[in-house]
């Protein structure tokens, strides 16, 4: 966790406006406050992880991302961050395509489903993997729409989406991606950091 | 009712143009405050009532001897704490609690003004309240807070000075009174003036009071601050004091029986006119069309920071038109926070013992105060 946050921190210049979508109990909102800008908001689902946000200070709206990005003007935020969230959502292009409108850069981080612990329960167990990073089951997963650091990075490309930086995972070491180390990275990460722009 | 109260009173003695057209001067604003004002005067936070509130918030009030409306808010230790901050709250105008009123005495026919009182509206009570943050002195509010009529003050508050308040909360409120809030608001003052001592406001000219009235009133709006779950847990159709039905048209029913009971209270400590005068200025409240249909607009000058509450079982106030007031806030990139939260009180959750409410509100206040303090903005 620590090491996406300074991650996400570099990726963004000092004193700027930041919105975090499904910013869960506002830990990240917190870090970027104390190092990087104080001008961050957050939007969240759960009532209650929006009332731990309020009850520290942090400026959070209770909403969905799906329907309530498009009340915030056009690129009325310097980053907008998605944190391990793109896969919950029932229409991820949908909710990209409102982030790149509602920020001029978009930082979407993304639990890797290539990664090979993941790939070999599948393939050794034949059953649907379970990881440190992806801790829930089949049945009570809210996981709607899982995908490789590879099935992002050809989203971006198939979609005329600039990737600016493209940055792996694994443990705690942090390694750029690029076309030629692609298949690796998917194989070997398991976190894919993403900053790009319409 | 206000005739021998002892209560803080300032009296305003610039003009003040109303919103009718007509200007009122002299006139008393009656007010209380608890805590200590700091020597930064950084600390204050005015609190605006709704309907049938006063400026009574905490403690004791002196006229009923029960809680202050806010108790569970505001007090020592409370989510509003006031060991830390020093809160302000006036009687509205239009009221009955020793504010310019219906009720209050004319000096020159020694009787009360009664319904040649102007009409006042939510903007008109906010300004005369302004007029007592200058009597006070202080430069700038930490915080502007209400819910209900009180979170429509909060709204017209920053939209009329929009630098003199850091945080601005409104709960439970609209920017717009609906058709279904106007149609219930109507049906309490048809009830007062179809009671024949109402004299067409002129009731204590003859020693009289549309008691009858006033309580039916009470009794109809009492029912629109409670869920219908709610209810339906409390009274169920549980009988009062008797073990079967009796056929007849006695309070058989304990949903009857309490509402008989905040009726006949009501008409204790409220004015009949007052009742009639701020559900006008309720009804005539539409902040967006003060400012040509856009709401927008009536922030777009103030870097006030901004926490929406409403609550999921407040049918009087939805959470959809509370969020309205968030969206037009967004849209001018304004610093909003919201939450609905989870409560089968209805719109009275705000003054009840509704845990996550009052933890949410009391820690965000405090953190807020905290960082802007840090900040010294």
């Amino acid at each position: 966790m620590k090491e996406e946050f300074n991650i996400i921190s570099n990726l963004i210049e000092e004193n700027t406006r930041v919105l975090d979508v499904g910013c869960g109990n506002g830990d990240l909102m917190k870090f970027l406050q104390e190092n990087k800008t104080k001008d961050i908001r957050g939007l969240e689902i759960s009532k209650e992880k929006v009332q731990n946000c309020l009850s520290k200070g942090l400026t959070v709206i209770e909403g969905n991302a799906e329907s309530d990005l498009k009340q915030f003007p056009k690129s009325s935020f310097d980053y907008v961050i998605l944190s391990q969230t793109l896969q919950a959502f029932l229409n991820p292009e949908l909710v990209i395509n409102e982030l790149l409108k509602v920020g001029k850069k978009v930082i979407v981080t993304i639990p890797n489903f290539g990664y090979w612990r993941v790939r070999l329960q599948l393939l050794f167990k034949g059953t649907m993997p379970v990881t440190e990073n992806l801790p829930h089951e089949w049945y009570n997963t809210p996981n709607l729409h899982m995908c490789t650091i590879k099935d992002f990075y050809n989203f971006c490309s198939s979609k005329n989406i600039k990737i600016f930086k493209s940055i792996a995972l694994k443990k705690s070491r942090i390694s750029e991606i690029n076309k030629s180390n692609l298949n690796y990275k998917n194989l070997d990460s398991h976190l894919g950091i993403f900053l790009i722009e319409s | 009712m206000n005739k021998n109260i002892d209560t803080k009173k300032i009296i305003i003695s610039d003009p003040l143009k109303l919103d009718c057209g007509k200007e009122i001067n002299n006139f008393p604003i009656a007010y209380e405050t608890y805590g200590e004002l700091n020597s930064e005067k950084s600390n204050a936070i005015l609190v605006f009532h709704a309907l049938t509130g006063d400026q009574y918030v905490s403690g004791k009030n002196p006229i009923t001897n029960k809680d202050g409306w806010w108790s569970y808010v505001v007090g020592e230790n409370k989510p509003i704490d006031t060991n830390k901050f020093f809160v302000i709250c006036a009687n509205v105008i239009g009221g009955c609690m020793g504010s310019y009123g219906p009720s209050t005495i004319n000096e020159s026919t020694g009787k009360q003004i009664g319904t040649d009182f102007p009409i006042i509206t939510i903007n008109d009570m906010v300004n005369a309240q302004y007029e007592l943050i200058k009597y006070l002195e202080i430069e700038k509010l930490f915080a502007v807070v209400g819910g209900s009529m009180g979170g429509m003050q909060v709204l017209q508050f920053v939209a009329n000075f929009p630098d003199k308040a850091k945080l601005a909360i409104p709960i439970a409120c609209t920017s717009s009174h609906s058709a279904q809030n106007i149609a219930f608001n109507e049906l309490g003052r048809q009830a007062i003036m179809a009671d024949s001592k109402w004299e067409n406001g002129f009731y204590s000219n003859y020693k009289l009071n549309p008691d009858k009235g006033l309580a039916v009133a009470r009794m109809a709006a009492h029912i629109t601050y409670l869920s219908e779950k709610g209810l339906q847990e409390k009274f169920g159709r549980k009988l009062q004091d008797r073990d079967s039905l009796r056929y007849g048209f006695e309070a058989d029913f304990q949903i009857e029986s309490y509402l008989r009971y905040q009726g006949s209270v009501f008409v204790d400590r409220f004015d009949a006119n007052s009742y009639l005068y701020i559900t006008r200025a309720m009804d005539y409240f539409d902040l967006s069309k003060q400012y040509k249909g856009n709401l927008s607009d009536a922030f777009k000058e103030t870097k006030t920071k901004f926490f929406v509450i409403s609550f999921t079982s407040d049918w009087l106030y939805p959470t959809s038109e509370n969020r309205e007031i968030v969206i037009a806030l967004n849209s001018i990139g304004a610093d909003v926070g919201f939450v609905e939260i989870e409560s089968d009180k209805g719109h009275d959750s705000f003054l009840l013992d509704v845990p996550s409410f009052l933890k949410t509100l009391g820690d965000y206040i405090n953190s807020t105060y905290k960082v802007i303090n840090e900040r010294r903005i």
